[in-house]
This record gives C-alpha cells, sequence and structure tokens, in this order.
C-alpha cells in the first residue's frame, strides 16, 4: 500500500516561515529528506532532540517542531553528546555545515566517532561558509574560489567519508542533492542505526560557492554535483580512468554490531553496582 | 562522624549531596581528582561521568545534561576555563543551570601547573563576551567547600544560570575535618518545573527579574533552547523591545536579588582603624594576621568574601565605615581591590597585597600594613 503523503507542516514551526536560506539552497531538500526519514520512521517528535551550532545549516532545527537546541558554532555534538548520556532512550540528531562539523567541531567530530555514541551527524557538505560570506572550508576542492582564496584554494580537502571511518562511526553514508530519494534512504538508515552514524550529504550552496565558480545557478550547481558523484556500486563496473576525479556516493560503512557508548556506560555501571552489592 | 578530605574531595561530597548527577570534563592540573573521585562516585548512584575531548566539550556536554533535567558540574583550572567561556556565555543565554569549578593555578597561560593563584576572579565575571552578570563563590575553609558547592547548585537552580565554585591549589590539597553527616540534611532547591498541563513557553517571563520555568527534553513540552537571541518562545528575534526584555532579564535577575545571593562573614570592632578584606585561601593568611594584630592591641575590621560574584558592595561598605585603611590580600594584581576601591572611592586609602609568585600570602606580609 502507497505511503500517505507526508505532512511536512506537522513537522515545522510554521509561525518561523518563510526561512532565510537562499532560494534554491541544497538545505532544503536535506531538510525534507531529513523529515521524509523521521517520518517514515514513525517517530515521536517528543523523542527527538535536534541540536545544531552555527551557519546556514544549523539554522535547521530552529524550524523543526522538536525538542531543539540551536548552540555554539562547532560544538553541536558535544551538547548532543550530553543529552545522549543522561536519555539514550531518546533520538539525537545533529546537523552541521562543514565548517561547523569539520573545522571548529573537528576535534568533537571525531571524538563523539570514536565513543560510537548512538547519534546521527547530518553533514551538510556545500563546500563553502555561506553564512559568514563564502569563505573556504576544509572541504572546499583543490583550485576552488571563495571569498578567502581569490587566487583558487591551496588548501587540501577532508574527504568526510574517511574521516568518519577512520575515527570510528559504525555507519557512513554519502548522498547528494541530486538524487534525494537516496539521500532520504541514507538519512533513514543513519537515524535507525544504532551507533555514531555519519551522512554527508553534498549540496549545492549556489550563492557562495556557486556564484564564484560559474554556477551561480542553482540547477547548474545541482548538475556540476549529479556529474561529479557515482554511486559505489556503479563505480565497481567502472575503468580506473572514468571515476579519475569523482565522488563515490553509498553506504561505505555499517557495522551495527559495534559497542554503542551509553551501551557501554550502562554495563560498566551495572558492573559497578554488582560489586557494590556483594 | 567527621572526616579528614581535601578541598578537591569536599567539591565531590558538596556536588552529591546537592544532587550532582552528571560530571563532565577534562583533565587539568591541580582540578583532576575531582574529575577522578567522580568517575568512581557517580557510576555507582547511577550517575554519569564523562570525560571529554577538551573543556570546549566538557562544558557543552554539561549544558546538554542539564536541560534534560540533571544536576551537573564540570571543575578545571584557568588554561581550561579560558577554552569553557564562550559556553559559559551560552549557559547564560539558553538560560541553563550548571555549576563549574574552578581550581585557581598561578598564571597567566599555561603558567604555574601546580603552584597556587588567585588570578581568575575577574575573568569569571568578564570572561564571556557580550556582558553578563555572574554569581562566584569563594570558600577558604575545606567545610565551606563542601557547603559553597552545595550552595553554587542551590544559586544555579534557583536562577538558571551558571555558578562558579572559585577555589585554588592550596585548598584543593588541604585537609581538614568536616562533618560530612550533619551536612547531608543541608537544604538543597531544585528548579522550577513547568506544569505538565500548561501552554509551554521556554522562557515565559513576567517581569524583568522573572526566572523562568524549565521542563526537561523529553519531558511532557516540546522543548526549545538556543544560545540565540531570543523571545519566550525560544526564537531567535530581532525585535528591540523583545531584546531588551531578554537582556535586562539576564542582568536583573541577578542583580535585583544580589543581597541575598551575597554570603560573607564580618567580623567588626568597635572604632576599627583598619579592614581586612580577603577571600579564599588569602583569607586564611588574613584571618591569622588579624587575630595577631589584635593580640597586639590593634582595632581590626576583617571581612571574607564567600560570594565575590555579584560583589558585596554593602557588606564591604559597613566594614569600611570609620576605618582609615582597608588592606586587600590576593594572589594576583588587585582583583579584589579594584572593586573595593570602586565601593569605596577615593575616601579610604586601600592597600593591596598582591604575590603572584606561586605560594600563598604569609600573615606576617599583611601584619605589617595594620
Ligand atoms: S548562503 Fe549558501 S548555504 Fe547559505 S542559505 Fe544561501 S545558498 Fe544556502
Amino acid at each position: 500500500m502507497a505511503r500517505p503523503p507526508i505532512d511536512y507542516l506537522y513537522y515545522l514551526r510554521a509561525e518561523k516561515l518563510p526561512h532565510m536560506w537562499c532560494p534554491g539552497c541544497g538545505i532544503g531538500i536535506l531538510v525534507k529528506s531529513i523529515i521524509g526519514a523521521v517520518d517514515e520512521l514513525g517517530w515521536d517528535k517528543n523523542d527527538i532532540a535536534f541540536v545544531s551550532g552555527i551557519g546556514c545549516t544549523s539554522r535547521a532545527p530552529g524550524y523543526m517542531d522538536m525538542n531543539t537546541l540551536h548552540t555554539t558554532h562547532g560544538r553541536a555534538l558535544s551538547f548532543a553528546t550530553g543529552i545522549k548520556m543522561v536519555r539514550p532512550e531518546k533520538h539525537v540528531i545533529v546537523i552541521s555545515g562543514d565548517g561547523d562539523a569539520t573545522a571548529i567541531g573537528g576535534n568533537h567530530f571525531i571524538h563523539a566517532a570514536r565513543r560510537n555514541i548512538d547519534i546521527t551527524m547530518i553533514i551538510n557538505n556545500n563546500n563553502i561558509y555561506g553564512m559568514t560570506g563564502g569563505q573556504f572550508s576544509p572541504t572546499t576542492p583543490y583550485g576552488a574560489r571563495a571569498a578567502t582564496s581569490p587566487h583558487g584554494n591551496i588548501d587540501p580537502a577532508f574527504d568526510l567519508v574517511e574521516l568518519a571511518k577512520g575515527a570510528g562511526a559504525s555507519f557512513v553514508a554519502r548522498g547528494s542533492v541530486d538524487n534525494a530519494r537516496m539521500l532520504q534512504k541514507f538519512v533513514k538508515d543513519g537515524l535507525a542505526h544504532h551507533g555514531f552514524s555519519c551522512i554527508e550529504a553534498l549540496t549545492n550552496c549556489h550563492t557562495q560557492f556557486g556564484r564564484r565558480n560559474k554556477m551561480s545557478d542553482p540547477i547548474k550547481m545541482i548538475d556540476w554535483i549529479a556529474d561529479k558523484t557515482v554511486s559505489i556500486n556503479k563505480a565497481k563496473r567502472m575503468e580506473a580512468a572514468e571515476l579519475e576525479g569523482k565522488i563515490l556516493t553509498g553506504v561505505f560503512h555499517n557495522d551495527p554490531d559495534k559497542l554503542e557508548y551509553t551501551d557501554s556506560y550502562a554495563q560498566m555501571v551495572e558492573r559497578v553496582q554488582a560489586k557494590k552489592a556483594k | 562522624m567527621k572526616k579528614f578530605i581535601s578541598g578537591n574531595e569536599a567539591v565531590v561530597e558538596g556536588a552529591l549531596i546537592a544532587g550532582c548527577t552528571f560530571y563532565a570534563g577534562y583533565p587539568i592540573t591541580p582540578s583532576s581528582e575531582i574529575a577522578s573521585h567522580l568517575s568512581v562516585r557517580l557510576p555507582q548512584i547511577g550517575g554519569k561521568f564523562i570525560q571529554m575531548e577538551d573543556e570546549i566539550g566538557s562544558l557543552a556536554a554539561c549544558i546538554g545534561a542539564s536541560l534534560c533535567g540533571h544536576k551537573v558540574m564540570t571543575a578545571t583550572s584557568g588554561p581550561g576555563l579560558s577554552l569553557m567561556l564562550e559556553n559559559v556565555g551560552m549557559a547564560i543565554m539558553a538560560e541553563v543551570p550548571c555549576v563549574i569549578v574552578d581550581v585557581q593555578r598561578g598564571g597567566p597561560s599555561t603558567g604555574l601547573a601546580t603552584k597556587v593563584g588567585q588570578g581568575d576572579m575577574q575573568q569569571v565575571r568578564w570572561g564571556s563576551h557580550g556582558g553578563y552578570p555572574i554569581i562566584a563563590m569563594t570558600p577558604s575553609t575545606i567545610e565551606e567547600v563542601v557547603k559553597f558547592t552545595i550552595e553554587a547548585f542551590n544559586l544555579a537552580e534557583i536562577y538558571r544560570v551558571p555558578v562558579f565554585v572559585m577555589t585554588d591549589k592550596v585548598i584543593a590539597q588541604l585537609r581538614e575535618d568536616v562533618d560530612l553527616d550533619s551536612l547531608q540534611n543541608y537544604p538543597i532547591t531544585n528548579r522550577k518545573i513547568a506544569g505538565s498541563s500548561e501552554e509551554f513557553l521556554p522562557y515565559r517571563a513576567e517581569t524583568v527579574t522573572d526566572v523562568p520555568a524549565m521542563s526537561p527534553f523529553g519531558g511532557p513540552h516540546l522543548v526549545r533552547a538556543s544560545s540565540t537571541t531570543h523571545d519566550q518562545h525560544g526564537r531567535p528575534t530581532s525585535d528591540p523591545e523583545k531584546i531588551a526584555f531578554k537582556n535586562e532579564r539576564l542582568f536583573r535577575k541577578i542583580q535585583d536579588n544580589s543581597d541575598s545571593i551575597c554570603q560573607y562573614q564580618s567580623d567588626l570592632m568597635p572604632e576599627a582603624e583598619a579592614l581586612v578584606v580577603s577571600f579564599g585561601i588569602s583569607a586564611r593568611s588574613s584571618l591569622q594576621a588579624v587575630a595577631e594584630a589584635r593580640a597586639a592591641g590593634k582595632k581590626v575590621n576583617f571581612l571574607k568574601l564567600l560570594t565575590f560574584w555579584p560583589f558585596p558592595d554593602k557588606a564591604v561598605q559597613d566594614a569600611a565605615r570609620g576605618v582609615k585603611k582597608v588592606i586587600v590580600p590576593e594572589l594576583n594584581w588587585g582583583q579584589a581591590a579594584v572593586e573595593v576601591e570602586r565601593v569605596l572611592g577615593s575616601q579610604i586609602d586601600v592597600i593591596r597585597i598582591n604575590k603572584t609568585n606561586g605560594l600563598i600570602i604569609q600573615p606576617e606580609e599583611i601584619l605589617e600594613k595594620l
């Protein structure tokens, strides 16, 4: 049976609309995919804590009708860690931009992943600092222009999938806004995963990134994203030369058996209390 | 029964009596024993202990847990405090109760990790950007450390603010007898919780001195908390009237209640000619200096500050009435003295005794000036 259409307004704070994002901004597609995923999972809004830091992406919780916490730049995962530690039964979601998550928040990111605490980290990777005016971020491609790399970016970029995997995340996926259904599927699987899940969403900031890199129109940027991405399944059938410069999308790591941090803590408490009772 | 405990242990005992169930911290000398003890004690009572990746994350985690209804604490020393300051502002703006213990060491910078200092007193007041009032306690005996840690939790809950407990390297390791059994009955205050049936506004306030009732994340209401300037719904606002109301309320909920927050001990005598004002470890040296001066026939008042912020202006004025000089011994370059001077104006000579060489002030150094 077909699912009934999603009542998006049920998940949004209508009084906060219209939103502050630029028309055509990729964050909209990502937020839609999050709502879709939550709706598919049938979660109660009150069981969700949606946490963010600072930046265009971090404005998302402000529009969501859930428990929301808007915090300082880069630190969302640490606030979320405190929430998850004392409310392990709740769903804790963090949404973060590439700068928020991996520059100022890089330390918290790798350590939350290392603990494998059951938080879903959704990174809106648009390769730029949008809100502050288009400075290059840790994921800006080599050579790209930004407000602070007018001669072309010379900073090497992070591969967020490798970073998350290396740090210990137990679910790692990358989707992109040109394939919203796949993106929603990854978000849903990440939310349902027990352990630290990281979903990287490749999105368009045509206003700050595109404008400086000959793609000021959102469609152009989404085409650019579509053109440079290849799903891991398709990539298996492609030659190395064809894959040159492509970015893979898909689920790169999924280990549902890895010990989750709050479970591990609960086990420790049980051991301590059993010993004390003796 | 009395227990012979250190200042750092006293913080732990006070926190547990107050009902602390969550601690997040990062190792730093000379505060680390607080974390070690709580890593033993909190799991025993089903509480949560987490060692974070840095001090920034530590206070952030505390704020997250507090929003879920827990009483939370972190402990640090100067360099860690500097890292925490942004989230001190976050706790102020989002109005989240939490207790921050600063076991002061010599500075500036990484300074003297294993030696004493009192150089963070103005930093806790003014360190985070944007301006806000703060509450900071300065116990000087080990029993006071227990009591004022409890008081810090109570005040954090009443006013929805971060509260500092300012000790130092010497108090942290000093041991004294404390009757912990009797302190188990110390009065405890819990935050005001919104009724489950009423329409909930996370920052509901009628007047500029109101402290909004809280509702824990995951409780009966959807909760919004934000570090961005917000209205009573917790929504970002650019309406000057709403901004003014919020900011004035943050200020006045503390300022208008200064008299009931401020605690001190004043030991005054008729026709006193001098006053010694001090706090923390330096108050111990001062106490002895005052006793010796009095034994030698001098008329000296003594004021020990137990609440450093809000600064007890009135207590200083009262204690200074009629005296010719006020002596302020402290382990920094005059962080209490500037407040005393502000309160007294130029009418009375304020003599500073400042030491920043990693040693405590000896009573003789104070006695010389009396
Ligand atoms: S600046 Fe970029 S990221 Fe920010 S709202 Fe506009 S398009 Fe989106």
